[in-house]
């Protein structure tokens, strides 16, 4: 009888679908995965250790660093716990751009991890077309905070500025011309809400197109279907959340059971798997994709029709406007001390998890009552999940490895922190 | 939470727990429990399987350093000289309810505390995690490596007394034609400076 032995590979942390910096100790037997052993770490970059040297306002840029593919969604449990131990109410129409932002980033998430997920499994069609819809939803992030990744646009108390009246134009290039252009123009000559508006009229028929091009797909079914299987029992005890709980058929969304800001004010639904296996999971996302289109839908209704602040008017948290600090003394200096020494928060510690598209993103919060935190935990769904991911690979092929991330949605920003 | 839930989940723990319960708190509708750390096993199963409670998921756990805190422990637990602990957070899917769970490590030089990977197996890489970062030890946890940092890496960076620039830093050395480690060359700098003022600091003018 030939002699049989186990061998170990690596698998990264250079490697296409490791999707960033994944190292991964696999053990095969022939080509069955016995152990996978992720190492992870080296994205780390401290992000919690430098929070505490930094003052509050100084930290909400390392949040978009953390996941970079839903960059306003970290923020906004970033400020939510600021929020929560000053105990500052955010204006209403705040809290509306804060939501519709939320769902542009799950959207612009989703779109990531869909051409990622496709491309892994060797369909390269999808990741262009996703890319395709990025580039709108990322001139929104431009439109409203001038970066299109890292926005830094919520702030404690409310977000940066209010929504801007005009879209920003593409230029004659020596690509475009004048013709071209003014096509590409079209449906940018009104306000960003309008844009957004003409986008989510747009959407639904991309969602459609992508689901005609993979969702009855026999190579993308035999793929995913009964890879990865996780128990709803087995998914709760692995700390699961997100697209990830709900494909095991958990009905559990933080922004149904535990909403903030004003979803309970607008109208969803909240798509549950059956088997608990990767196309579940998948099927979860694409519906995801159709509800947060149709929240975004509710916020332009109401935004146009309620202006008003959009940040605190406590200017111990809230810059004043730039008129009155340059005229009025107080605000002068409420400015400067808000810049120099930044605001401090009073003793105490808070925890916030918000609904981030890839699970619950959760920031604890503990303070002394000085100007920087005491200390800041960043709970990172993927984290979670990629823990897990040694127990759903096990006795699976290496190729299933692959739809495995794939399906857990991995970006390394959050896990390395 | 609505304070009528709050009541029945404060009189649920204090009832299950009874003496084993330290303190309990509600600070902005969240709840702390403070308990021992060699009970700490005992009350997270009974924690996730009392029906009651149902806390079957463990969202987070960290470490946390205390030393340079303060006098400021206010009303979430006193330390008592002890520097480490770890903190829980679990969260009901059943009763939709958290907790914070935080528990104080007896030794400041040695701490450790039970793991608790065989109730909650998420808790796997989060005490790898604090171990790493803190030092803080889990017996009972079966793969207790480190995690987030460096292979080879020596100390624990997420203390306080360890200095944010680190103790070495990594460079290519053209002669030697390998990576290499050396003390770190950068000086430590603190441009905004670590301030705590009085409670209603600057409130004279009241609008």
């Amino acid at each position: 009888m030939a002699e049989i032995r186990n061998y170990t590979m690596n698998f990264g942390p250079q490697h296409p679908a490791a999707h960033g910096v994944l190292r991964l100790v696999l053990e095969l037997d022939g080509e069955v995965v016995r152990r996978a052993d992720p190492h992870i770490g080296l994205l780390h970059r401290a992000t919690e250790k430098l929070a505490e040297n930094k003052t509050y306002l100084q930290s909400v840029p390392y949040m978009d660093r953390l996941d970079y593919v839903s960059m306003m969604v970290n923020e906004h449990a970033y400020v939510m716990a600021i929020e929560k131990l000053l105990q500052i109410d955010v204006p209403l129409r705040a809290q509306y751009i804060r939501v519709m932002f939320d769902e542009i980033t799950r959207i612009l998430n989703h779109l990531l991890w869909i051409g990622a997920h496709a491309l892994d499994v060797g369909a390269m069609t999808m990741f262009l077309y996703a890319f395709r819809e990025r580039e709108d939803l990322m001139d929104c992030y431009e439109a409203v905070s001038g970066a299109r990744l890292h926005a830094a646009y919520y702030r404690p108390g409310g977000v940066y500025r209010d929504l801007p009246d005009a879209m920003p134009q593409y230029q004659p290039s020596a690509i475009h011309n004048d013709k071209q252009t003014r096509i590409r123009n079209q449906n940018r000559k009104g306000s960003l809400l309008d844009f957004i508006e003409d986008f989510t009229e747009r959407f639904p028929a991309y969602v459609d197109e992508y689901e005609t091009l993979l969702t009855d797909n026999r190579i993308w079914k035999q793929r995913l279907v009964d890879v990865g299987v996780v128990s709803p029992e087995r998914a709760k005890a692995l700390g699961f959340t997100g697209p990830m709980l709900r494909g095991s058929g958990v009905e559990w969304d933080l922004r149904k059971k535990q909403p903030y800001e004003v979803y309970d004010q607008v109208d969803f639904d909240i798509p549950v798997g059956v088997n608990g296996d990767c196309y579940d999971r998948y099927l979860v996302r694409m519906e995801e994709f159709r509800q947060s289109n149709r929240i975004i839908k509710q916020c332009v209704d109401w935004l146009r029709k309620n202006p008003g602040p959009v940040i605190t008017d406590n200017h111990k948290v809230a810059p004043p406007s730039r008129i009155d600090m340059k005229q009025n003394m107080e605000e002068m200096i409420h400015h400067f001390k808000l810049f120099s020494e930044g605001f401090h928060v009073p003793p105490g510690e808070a925890y916030v998890g918000v609904e981030h598209p890839k699970g619950e993103f959760g920031i604890y919060l503990v303070s002394n009552g000085a100007n920087k935190p005491y200390r800041l935990k960043i709970r990172a769904p993927g984290f979670a999940h990629l823990a897990a991911l040694d127990e759903m690979s096990r006795g699976h092929m290496i190729a299933d490895v692959v739809a495995i991330i794939g399906t857990q949605d991995i970006v390394f920003g959050e896990i390395d922190r | 939470m609505d304070k009528n839930r709050q009541e029945v989940l404060t009189e649920a723990l204090t009832h299950i727990l009874a003496e084993r319960l330290v303190s309990l708190h509600w600070l902005f509708d969240e709840l702390t429990i403070v308990i021992r750390a060699n009970d700490v096993c005992s009350i997270s199963g009974i924690l996730r399987d009392h029906k009651d409670l149902g806390f079957d998921t463990l969202i987070d756990l960290c470490g946390m350093d205390y030393s340079t805190y303060g006098d400021e422990t206010n009303a979430l637990g006193q330390s008592e000289g002890r520097r480490f602990a770890v903190i829980y957070h679990l969260l009901s899917v059943s009763h939709n309810q958290r907790l914070r769970m935080k528990v104080f490590a007896e030794n400041n030089d040695f701490p450790a505390v039970d793991s608790v990977t065989d109730i909650w197996p998420a808790a796997n890489w989060f005490e790898r995690e604090a171990f790493d970062l803190f030092g803080i030890v889990f017996p009972g946890h079966s793969d207790l490596r480190r995690i987030l940092t460096d292979y080879g890496f020596v100390g624990n960076p997420f203390r306080k007394d360890f200095p944010i620039s680190g103790y070495v830093e990594m460079r290519y050395d053209e002669k030697q034609k390998r990576v290499i480690y050396q003390p770190v060359s950068i000086e430590p700098r603190e441009v905004i400076p670590y301030v705590i003022r009085e409670q209603n600091y600057g409130d004279s003018h009241v609008d």
